[in-house]
C-alpha cells in the first residue's frame, strides 16, 4: 500500500452517458455468463440437448391431409424447442441471476452507485438477447444440418421470426424481472423458476404435439407468452396444414404479436412496482 | 456547515423504535466512528445517511443533500464500503474496479486504487479465488474509486489479519489527509482509536456518548483500575477501603479516582500480612473498550463479556 497522491491523475469527464453504462454492463453480465460453466450448461445447453435427445426417440412423421408432405417430428420439436430455449436464457436465467443479485448485496452495492438502475435492467435484458440468439442459432443449425429444416425464404415470414425472437425475449425477460418479487429465499431460486418453465413447456405443446394438450390445459397455456412463442415459430418454419391440424384453422400470427406485447408491458408494470433492490437484510 | 447533519431522526419499524431521535453533526474532513452492539440502531442510522433507508422523522443533510431521493450525482460524492455483500465473482479485481470506476464523473486511477489497498499482485485474480480478507480491500476499493468527499466504512477491516488491519488503516489515514470526510461504524474499539477524531456510542436507539475517544466516559478526568492476583494470606482477608471492588477468575479489580492513595493502602495492607509484593499489580486508565463495555452492561443491566 502507498500514500494517496494530493490529486487524482484522470480528469473528470463529465458524467458517464447512460448508453455506455448500459454497454458496460453488458459485457459484465457476458463475462459472468460465460464465466461460471454451470450456468452456460443449464439455461444454454440443455434445451439443445433436448433437441438432440427427442429427435432420436421421436424419429416419426406427423402425417398431414392426404396429398401433402408429412412432417418429420423433429421439425416440429426443435422450432418448439428454439421458444422454449428463449424463455430459458430470458426468463429462467435472469429471474435466478436476479433474485441472487437481491438477496446477496450486489444490487444493494450497485444501488450506492451513481449507476443508474435502467442501466442494471438493459445489462440483463442485453445478455437474454445475446445468449438467446446464441441459442437459437445453435438449435436452428442443428435443424438443418439433421433434420432437413430450411430459413423460410418470405421475407413476411422472416420477418414474423425476427418478431418473435425479439417479443418472445421482451416478455420472457421482463417476466422474469416481475417474477424474482416470489422468490424469497436465493437458495430456493431454482425451485421456485424452474416449475412454471417446465409446466408450460409441456402444456404449451413443447414436447408433444399441441393439439394432444387437453382442451383445459390448452385454455392455460393460451394465457401465457411461450404458447405463442411456439406457435409463431411453427408458423416460420412448418407448412400451414399443420395450423388447421393443431391451432384450429389458423396460424392466429396477430395474436402471437398481441399477447406478447401485452406480456412484455404487463410484466414492466407489475416489475415498476413490486421490484427490490434489496433483499440482502 | 457540516458534511453530515442528524437533527432528531427517528425510525420506527412498526412498535419497535430502532432511532429515538438522534442529533448528530460530522464537520467536513472528520473522520466519525460510530460504536454501538448489534441491534443498537447503528446501521439503520448509517443506511439513513446513505440513503438505502427513509426515516420516520427528523431531518438529514449529507453534503448538503437530503438522501432521501438523492439522486446521480449525490452519489457520485460519496463512497459506501458495506459489510458483506457480495461483488461479481466471476470478474478480475482489475475488471470490477474499472467497471466501477466507470459508474463516476471523475474517478480515481483504477491501478492505484489497486495498489492502495495492497491487492497490486491480485489484479489478474478473480474475485471468486480471493481470501475474505482480499475481498474485504475490494469493498474498500469500490468504496473509494469515485474518489468521495464522504466515505462511509461499514466494520471495514472485519476478518483483516492485523498487518491489513494497520494497512486499512493506514489508506483511512490518506484520506483523511486529503480532507476527505470519513464515517466509520466498528466493533473494534482500537481502531476507533486509532482512526476518529470523535466517537458516538449509539445504545438502543439514542446516542449515549459523544467525544473523543479519550473524553468518552470521562476518561481523562475519570477513574483508575488497579487489579492483582490475590493469593495464599491475601486471599484469606479483607481488603481495605479503597474504592469500587470486583473480582472475577481470580483477579481483583479496583476501581478509583485516588490512584496512588489506594496503591499505597493495598501495598501497606499486603506488608501487614507479611506479603511484599501485590501478584501480577497493574495500574492503568479504562481504555475505550472499558468504558464502552460498562455504558452497554448499565443499558443491559447485566454485565457482558463480547462486545459483538
Amino acid at each position: 500500500m502507498t500514500s494517496i497522491p494530493q490529486t487524482a491523475t484522470v480528469t473528470g469527464r463529465g458524467r458517464p452517458g447512460l448508453l455506455g453504462l448500459c454497454w458496460s454492463r453488458t459485457v459484465v453480465e457476458l463475462r459472468q455468463f460465460f464465466r461460471l460453466p454451470d450456468a452456460v450448461f443449464f439455461s444454454f445447453l440443455l434445451p439443445v440437448l433436448f433437441v438432440v435427445i427427442f429427435s432420436s426417440v421421436f424419429n416419426e412423421d406427423i402425417e398431414g391431409p392426404p396429398g401433402v408432405e408429412p412432417v418429420p417430428f423433429p421439425q416440429y420439436f426443435a422450432a418448439g424447442m428454439i421458444a422454449a430455449g428463449i424463455m430459458s436464457t430470458s426468463f429462467t436465467a435472469l429471474a435466478t441471476s436476479i433474485a441472487n443479485e437481491q438477496h446477496n448485496g450486489t444490487l444493494k452495492r450497485l444501488g450506492g452507485t451513481p449507476l443508474p438502475k435502467t442501466a442494471y435492467f438493459a445489462g440483463k435484458v442485453m445478455l437474454a438477447l445475446i445468449t438467446s440468439a446464441l441459442q437459437t442459432t445453435i438449435i436452428l443449425s442443428i435443424g438443418i444440418a439433421f433434420y432437413d429444416m430450411s430459413l423460410p425464404t418470405d421475407p413476411e415470414l422472416l420477418g414474423l421470426f425476427a418478431a418473435v425472437f425479439v417479443l418472445g425475449v421482451a416478455s420472457c425477460s421482463m417476466m422474469g424481472i416481475a417474477y424474482t418479487w416470489v422468490i424469497r429465499n436465493a437458495n430456493a431460486a431454482a425451485a421456485v423458476v424452474q416449475p412454471p418453465y417446465l409446466v408450460l413447456q409441456f402444456i404449451s405443446g413443447v414436447f408433444f404435439v399441441y393439439s394432444d394438450v387437453p382442451r383445459f390445459l390448452q385454455i392455460v397455456a393460451s394465457l401465457f407468452p411461450l404458447k405463442w412463442m411456439v406457435q409463431g415459430l411453427r408458423q416460420v418454419f412448418l407448412p400451414d396444414w399443420v395450423a388447421v391440424d393443431d391451432y384450429g384453422g389458423s396460424w392466429q400470427t396477430e395474436w402471437v404479436i398481441v399477447v406478447l406485447v401485452l406480456w412484455t408491458v404487463g410484466s414492466l408494470l407489475v416489475a415498476r412496482r413490486t421490484f427490490k433492490w434489496d433483499r440482502s437484510g | 456547515m457540516g458534511a453530515i447533519v442528524v437533527k432528531s431522526v427517528r425510525k420506527r419499524y412498526g412498535e419497535l423504535e430502532a432511532l429515538a431521535g438522534i442529533d448528530l453533526e460530522i464537520a467536513p474532513g472528520e473522520v466519525f466512528a460510530l460504536l454501538g452492539p448489534n441491534g443498537a440502531g447503528k446501521t439503520t442510522l448509517v443506511e439513513i445517511l446513505e440513503g438505502y433507508r427513509d426515516r420516520s422523522g427528523g431531518e438529514v443533510s449529507v453534503l448538503g443533500v437530503d438522501p432521501r431521493g438523492a439522486g446521480a450525482d449525490w452519489r457520485a460524492r460519496i463512497g459506501i464500503v458495506l459489510q458483506g455483500t457480495a461483488i461479481f465473482e466471476a470478474l478480475t479485481v482489475g475488471e470490477l474496479v474499472d467497471h466501477f470506476a466507470g459508474f463516476y464523473p471523475a474517478p480515481r486511477p483504477v491501478g492505484e486504487v489497486i495498489e492502495l489497498v495492497g491487492l497490486a499482485e491480485k489484479r489478474e485474480e478473480r474475485c471468486s479465488r480471493l481470501s475474505g480478507g482480499q475481498k474485504r480491500r475490494v469493498d474498500l476499493a469500490l468504496g473509494i474509486i469515485g474518489d468521495p468527499e464522504l466515505i462511509f466504512l461499514d466494520e471495514p477491516t472485519t476478518g483483516f489479519d492485523p498487518a491489513a488491519r494497520r494497512q486499512a488503516w493506514d489508506v483511512v489515514r490518506g484520506f483523511t489527509a486529503l480532507g476527505k470526510t470519513v464515517l466509520l461504524t466498528t466493533h473494534y474499539l482500537d481502531e476507533a482509536e486509532q482512526l476518529a477524531h470523535r466517537v458516538g456510542v449509539i445504545i438502543g436507539g439514542r446516542l449515549a456518548a459523544l467525544g473523543t475517544p479519550a473524553e468518552i466516559g470521562g476518561r481523562t478526568s475519570g477513574e483508575a483500575i488497579i487489579s492483582f492476583r490475590p493469593e495464599g494470606a491475601l486471599a484469606e482477608s479483607p481488603l481495605p477501603e479503597v474504592g469500587a471492588v470486583s473480582e472475577k477468575a481470580g483477579v481483583v479489580t479496583i476501581r478509583t479516582s485516588a490512584p496512588t492513595a489506594a496503591v499505597s493502602a493495598l501495598a501497606a495492607w499486603a506488608r501487614s500480612l507479611g506479603v511484599g509484593e501485590l501478584p501480577n499489580l497493574a495500574v492503568r486508565r479504562p481504555s475505550l473498550e472499558d468504558v464502552y463495555l460498562e455504558m452497554i452492561a448499565a443499558e443491559d443491566g447485566a454485565p457482558r463479556e463480547e462486545v459483538e
